[in-house]
């Protein structure tokens, strides 16, 4: 069996789709479009994998943490170090070939939601390398616990929005950009962050972060001689973790492991692991996915120690892997998260986001049952120079 | 035949055009949404938007979205709305009634539920803004095996491929959003609505209604020419966030006789 996702209609099995308001849906049209025009067009691909490599510094490299898989004495760690592109975070993959589209369908304005700031910083750095003018709506709350992300973005030329509607996270962005492109649909060009949204945003998020997982399977037989026994990434919307996964998807002798926040447990109700938790399908912000929401279908509010993992959805294609068991998903609470966040910094000499924390913590919790043999690659998916305030508050400490 | 299209061809008779207004379940308390249902109709309402409160609602502009955060603030379901339409209906057997919100707690109720619920209590129609055609399938077909009439959005953005589209798929009347934008924007073009309407009218036969941004008798009566009916939405759901539980029946009712003057000169 072949696996082929999204349908024409932009379905992933019943996952997806295209659930926009009128106004919206003729642009939704148009971007899909665009993107199957220039996805395959060697000038776009070229310029593409030209921006990769000389702005971003890609390849990104594959590390071994030996210290720290000895430590734990069991399967051998190794990141994928996404952390070290320019900006700081896998996100800007993504930026870039939407700027690049972008740039194509002649629009001049580009808009972001931004939960942690990472896909906002790297949403104002493009728009500074191409030119455009740039708008990051972001949560009251984010801007708070991510502050150092906040100024960059200014440094960068980008306008900050504060949204104060709802619970002031991530999704509450997400609306809020969804209303300034309804208003400004025709100048304005959606850099949507992860891989959601109304089709062809799943797909093209995807394609755009697929360089981690295309790099990691020629990588990984140079280093090794072989694939690893499991991927494994962190899923808030699940960008990081779907472009690590899709290429190995045909592989069927790789687990793919999602990493979802767990917040205070789940059985806390505090947390934002729809997968994890066998929440009910639902449908927001353009797609339909497993959805953390009450009995009325009203969307509940979430709670992580990281902001990019704050949000109550996640992904169609995740939602589909899930249901055709392919990947598996599990949570890691808070106090995990931090604890892989102080062993890495400690014994690698590197200081993880917080979440790419949670994909590193689960690979620590299972690496100790396994042989010495065996080989996890986590994606380590940006770096935690943005959450020390965060960290440092939790530990009590003032900077 | 159904209320919405007996309301609409009396009109059609009278030559006169079809007021719509819009207020939000359980705002500003649900013991309110009933008398302030019979309130619009006393002054001059043909057809009903009730609308679903919901906790993302992303076509809303910052009136309706606190709208909604009180009503669910006060424990606002859909399961209640419907409720308050069945009790709405004890005293009101022809104002045609249509919910207006978001899919998604109609999804967790299961749409064959929601569909037969809505017949039950004398819900005439239901436009949900975030389920275009392209995804409405099951979910019209509950709502016809009902009788129950699905109201589709037109944009300006809207193509004439899509309009055709929409054209076989809508029942009641269609909502033209009269511009880019949240409900309650400010920008409202006249003459854009003046161009798109003809052109809709070309596939549209059902009676064409235009919402978002009309916001006084002026701008009620200039896009009352031109169309078959006017949604007031915002400018209502503002009349009742500056009035008191004691004078909001009374506030809104004095806006809607001035729409309804308003709308009765076009």
């Amino acid at each position: 069996m072949t696996y082929n996702y999204p349908d024409s209609t932009g379905h992933f099995g019943q996952f997806g789709g295209i659930y926009m308001a009128e106004t919206l849906i003729p642009a939704v049209e148009e971007l899909r479009t665009q993107y199957l025009r220039f996805r395959d067009d060697p000038e776009f691909k070229a310029e593409f994998a030209y921006e990769l490599k000389h702005y971003v510094g890609r390849p990104s490299p594959i590390y071994h943490a030996k210290r720290l898989s000895d430590d734990l004495g069991g399967a051998q760690i190794y990141l994928k170090r996404e952390d070290l592109n320019h900006t700081g975070a896998h996100k800007i993959n993504n930026a870039i070939g939407q700027a690049l589209l972008a740039k194509r369908m002649g629009k001049k304005r580009v808009i972001a939601e931004t939960g942690a700031g990472m896909h906002g910083v790297a949403t104002a750095t493009v728009a500074a390398r191409f030119g455009m003018e740039c708008i990051v709506y972001m949560g009251a709350e984010d801007i708070q616990r991510q502050a150092p992300n906040v100024f960059r973005m200014k440094l960068l030329g980008a306008t900050v929005v504060p949204v104060e509607s709802g619970s002031r996270t991530l999704k509450d962005a997400c609306n809020e950009a969804i209303r300034d492109w309804v208003t400004n649909v025709e100048s304005t060009f959606y850099i949507f962050g992860t891989a959601a949204g109304p089709h062809p945003y799943p797909m093209m998020v995807r394609d755009f972060q697929c360089v981690i997982g295309n790099e990691a399977k020629v990588q990984m037989p140079e280093m090794i001689g072989r694939q690893p026994d499991a991927v494994i990434a962190c899923v808030g919307g699940g960008s990081n973790a779907i472009g690590l996964f899709y290429p190995y998807i045909e592989e069927k002798s790789v687990q793919l492991i999602g990493v979802e926040a767990g917040g205070h447990g789940i059985a806390s109700g505090q947390h934002a692991a729809p997968l994890t938790a066998n929440a009910k399908v639902g449908v927001l912000h353009g797609n339909k996915v497993y959805l953390m929401q009450d009995e009325n279908g009203q969307i509940i509010e979430t709670h992580s120690i990281s902001a990019g993992l704050d949000y109550p959805g996640v992904g169609p294609e995740h939602c589909l892997l899930k249901d055709q068991g392919r990947a598996q998903y599990v949570a890691i609470n808070d106090d995990e998260a931090l604890a892989a966040f102080d062993a890495l910094c400690r014994f690698e000499g590197i200081i993880p986001a917080l979440e790419s924390s949670h994909a590193l913590a689960h690979a620590m919790k299972i690496a100790p049952a396994m042989g010495r043999d065996k080989v996890l690659l986590v994606n380590l998916s940006g770096r935690g120079d943005k959450d020390i305030n965060t960290v440092a508050r939790l530990k009590g400490i003032t900077l | 035949m159904s209320r919405i299209r007996a309301t609409f061809e009396k009109l059609k008779l009278d030559k006169r055009k079809a007021l719509i207004p819009f207020i939000t379940a359980g705002d500003p308390s649900p013991q309110l949404t009933v008398p302030l249902l019979h309130g619009l109709v006393e002054a001059g309402a043909d057809v009903l938007e009730l609308g679903v409160p919901f906790s993302d609602p992303m076509a809303d502009g910052p009136t309706i979205q606190r709208a909604s955060e009180r009503a669910l603030k006060q424990g606002m379901t859909l399961r209640g709305v419907l409720d308050m339409v069945a009790e709405f209906r004890k005293q009101d057997a022809t104002t045609p009634v249509v919910l207006m919100g978001y899919g998604n707690p109609i999804e967790a109720m299961g749409w064959e539920v929601f569909a037969k619920r809505c017949k039950e209590v004398g819900v005439d129609g239901v436009l949900t803004v975030d389920f275009p055609p392209e995804e409405s399938h099951d979910a019209f077909e509950h709502l016809q095996r009902h009788g129950i009439d699905p109201i589709f959005l037109l944009a300006p953005t809207t193509d004439d491929v899509r309009v055709q589209r929409v054209a076989k798929l809508a029942r009641g009347y269609v909502y033209y959003v009269s511009l880019k934008g949240v409900t309650g924007a400010g920008n409202l073009d006249l003459s854009a609505i003046e161009q798109k309407i003809p052109q809709l009218r070309k596939h549209i036969k059902l009676p064409i209604g235009v919402g978002f941004g009309i916001r006084d008798a002026v701008t009620a009566l200039a896009v009352a020419k031109l169309c078959d009916g006017v949604v007031v939405g915002s400018r209502i759901v503002q009349e009742i966030e500056n009035s008191t539980e004691q004078n909001v029946v009374a506030n809104v009712g004095k806006l809607v006789k001035e729409l309804r003057q308003a709308v009765d000169q076009a």
